[in-house]
């Protein structure tokens, strides 16, 4: 065990695998470690024949699938994917065990595979979970090393070739016969194929999955041919109605629109809200109450925005579409709204994972973000944020791009109410470290507004204009007169799980909760 | 206070709590709380409280609480109280 800079005790390898602590945010530069990107076999293919191999049972033998390998899905279809937990029935079915899972990310849909990691079908997973698997590893009622990865950090992993990914399976919904592919049409429509595109990428062999035939050629072309091997047919992907969830709705509780008002002063005080302003934010309600505020000011203001980015709502769609912005870079369709808009609107760009937010490159999108805004279930009072664990203890939330945004973006906001079901949410310590203070900018809520050091301007102007600025330990020190103060959680020393930071240092472990 | 029947007071909205009281011949309290291991402690001191400061000595009170603060957790267990006690 060692610690790392933030003081959290990490392991030197878990799972069979060495790990670097996290240092600060940009103490690893691939160039000094050597880092290379992963390579994959040239092949050739002298048939022009269709790859149609039959089922995800055919796909399965034909792609070689063995015991030990690593195997990928994306998450576009969110909490109405299908493939997964069908896929994962079929390597059991066939005897095949010891599976590593490198999804993009697993929600609550994918409790099905908990009885296949208790029979040993899944030994491993390289990536966040939503949900039940995550509570049931942190309560050590199943056993599965798990390693969060943000958006831009599993990219990395998977182009750097620290997570080798085997075989990809890719929800293909709209693909021809010979693997052309995109996710603009077809029954299980998602939009953007933001993940897939790097598995297509760098996976050993590239399985598209489609329950969408179409005549060749699949146009306009997401996944091209010359990088699919297989390609198999399903009865259906999924319900691509459930890939909105319950959080992509407007706040109308007046204490998150208050926070979401605080919240655009702060972006009207930073200095960006003007032509070529680019902005990010998450689906929360506050968060789209925030988008709110900012299509108001841009509309009055007659402000022309550079680009808004992310998880696309069909709230970025309508401000694309009024002008307010020059382009959407979209690497999830977080509606069907958007998902309308990807396949007719062509300055609404599908972006891969690697082009958001893979720090290991020349410079992933988030790097050109003005303002965006994050939420979080606990902050500390150095700024620390947790989004993956409950108060509770329970690994429940994976990290999505938080980590990669708070690092990218000029002026990276948080908002969060102050208080939630009496657990205070401004703490001494956050459960577990998500995103590193110092690339955090603000923290909103509706008890007043903290600045981090580095961004001492904008704390100025925010008092100029007579925002509620408070010192961060003020506002821990009020919530907790309200709430008292409640019992620290107790962990065992068993490490099941561990966070890491978008350059792949370990920023934090899980470990699982006493009884 | 005598608990003569039953009485209810609160909702199961988050940041709430119900508070369902009924006669009883020893005074029992029962808390059930989605904040019970980072707040038990806090909760079971309050409910006490107000029991005393009413002088409830015999009844069956139980607390199904949703995160509530101490204000809350007060308003409504005398309001359940009150309701119970009430002719």
């Amino acid at each position: 065990m060692a610690k790392n800079s933030l003081g959290r005790e990490i392991p030197e390898t878990f799972n069979g695998k060495r790990y670097m602590p996290y240092k600060d945010p940009h103490a690893i530069v691939p160039e000094t470690f050597h880092f290379q990107r992963a390579s994959r076999m040239l092949k050739r293919n002298y048939s022009g024949a269709s790859k149609v191999v039959g089922g995800l049972r055919e796909a399965i033998i034909a792609s070689g699938l063995k015991d030990g390998m690593t195997i990928s899905t994306h998450h576009h279809l969110r909490n109405g994917d299908r493939l997964l937990n069908d896929l994962v029935k079929e390597i059991d079915a066939l005897g095949i065990r010891d599976i590593r899972i490198a999804a993009s990310s697993v929600h609550i849909v994918h409790a099905e595979l908990i009885p296949y990691i208790k029979k040993g079908v899944i030994t491993a997973l390289e990536c966040g979970v939503n949900g039940p698997i995550g509570e049931q590893i942190s309560k050590g009622e199943i056993k599965c090393p798990i390693v969060v990865r943000s958006h831009g950090g599993r990219a990395r992993s998977v182009i750097s070739g620290e997570v080798p990914i085997d075989v990809a399976f890719l929800a293909a919904p709209f693909c021809d016969e010979y693997g052309n592919f995109n996710g603009f049409y077809g029954p299980s429509a998602c939009g953007s194929l933001g993940y897939a595109l790097v598995d297509a990428q760098y996976a050993r062999k590239v399985v598209a999955v489609t329950d969408n035939l179409v005549a060749f050629p699949a146009l306009p072309i997401g996944v091209p041919q010359n990088i699919v091997d297989i390609v198999a047919t399903v009865d259906s992907l999924g319900d691509p109605k459930k890939i909105v969830s319950s959080t992509t709705k407007l706040t109308k509780d007046p204490m998150g629109l208050q926070i979401a008002q605080y919240a655009a002063m702060v972006i009207d005080s930073s200095g960006y809200l003007k032509n070529g302003f680019s902005f990010q934010t998450g689906t929360g309600g506050i968060s789209l109450a925030v988008a709110g505020h900012v299509r108001d000011m841009m509309r009055e203001r007659k402000i022309k925005g550079s680009f808004g980015c992310g998880g696309i709502t069909g709230f970025f769609v309508d401000m694309l579409e009024e002008g307010l912005f020059e382009g959407l870079f979209d690497v999830q369709c977080f509606d069907l709204k958007a998902v309308e808009s990807i396949g007719r609107n062509r300055k609404h760009q599908e972006m891969s994972a690697g082009l958001y937010a893979n720090p290991f490159n020349m410079g992933a999108v988030v790097n050109r973000l003005d303002c965006a805004i994050l939420s979080a279930t606990e902050i500390d009072v150095n700024f620390n944020v947790n989004v993956n664990t409950e108060s509770s203890g329970l690994l429940l939330h994976n990290t999505g791009g938080h980590c990669d945004v708070a690092n990218g973006a000029k002026v990276s906001i948080i908002v969060c109410p102050s208080i939630r079901g009496r657990l205070p949410m401004v703490r001494d310590e956050v459960t577990t470290i998500t995103t590193p203070g110092e690339t955090v900018g603000v923290l909103v809520t509706e008890r007043g507004i903290a600045v981090n050091d580095h961004l001492p301007e904008l704390k100025a102007e925010l008092i100029r204009r007579r925002a509620p600025v408070k010192d961060i330990r003020q506002l821990h020190d009020e919530i907790y007169a309200v709430t008292g103060a409640p019992k620290a959680v107790e962990f065992t020393d068993e490490v099941v799980g561990l966070i890491e930071y978008l350059d792949g240092t370990i920023i934090d472990t899980v470990r699982t909760v006493r009884a | 206070m005598e608990i003569i029947k039953k009485g209810v007071a609160g909702t199961m909205q988050s940041s709430d709590l119900m508070v369902f009281v009924e006669p009883a011949d020893t005074l029992r309290l029962e808390i059930e709380s989605t904040v019970i291991k980072q707040f038990g402690h806090l909760i079971r001191a309050k409910a006490d409280e107000v029991l005393a400061k009413n002088g409830v000595t015999a009844g069956f009170i139980r607390l199904t609480d949703r995160g509530a603060l101490d204000y809350a957790i007060e308003a409504r267990i005398e309001t359940a109280l009150q309701r119970a006690s009430a002719a």
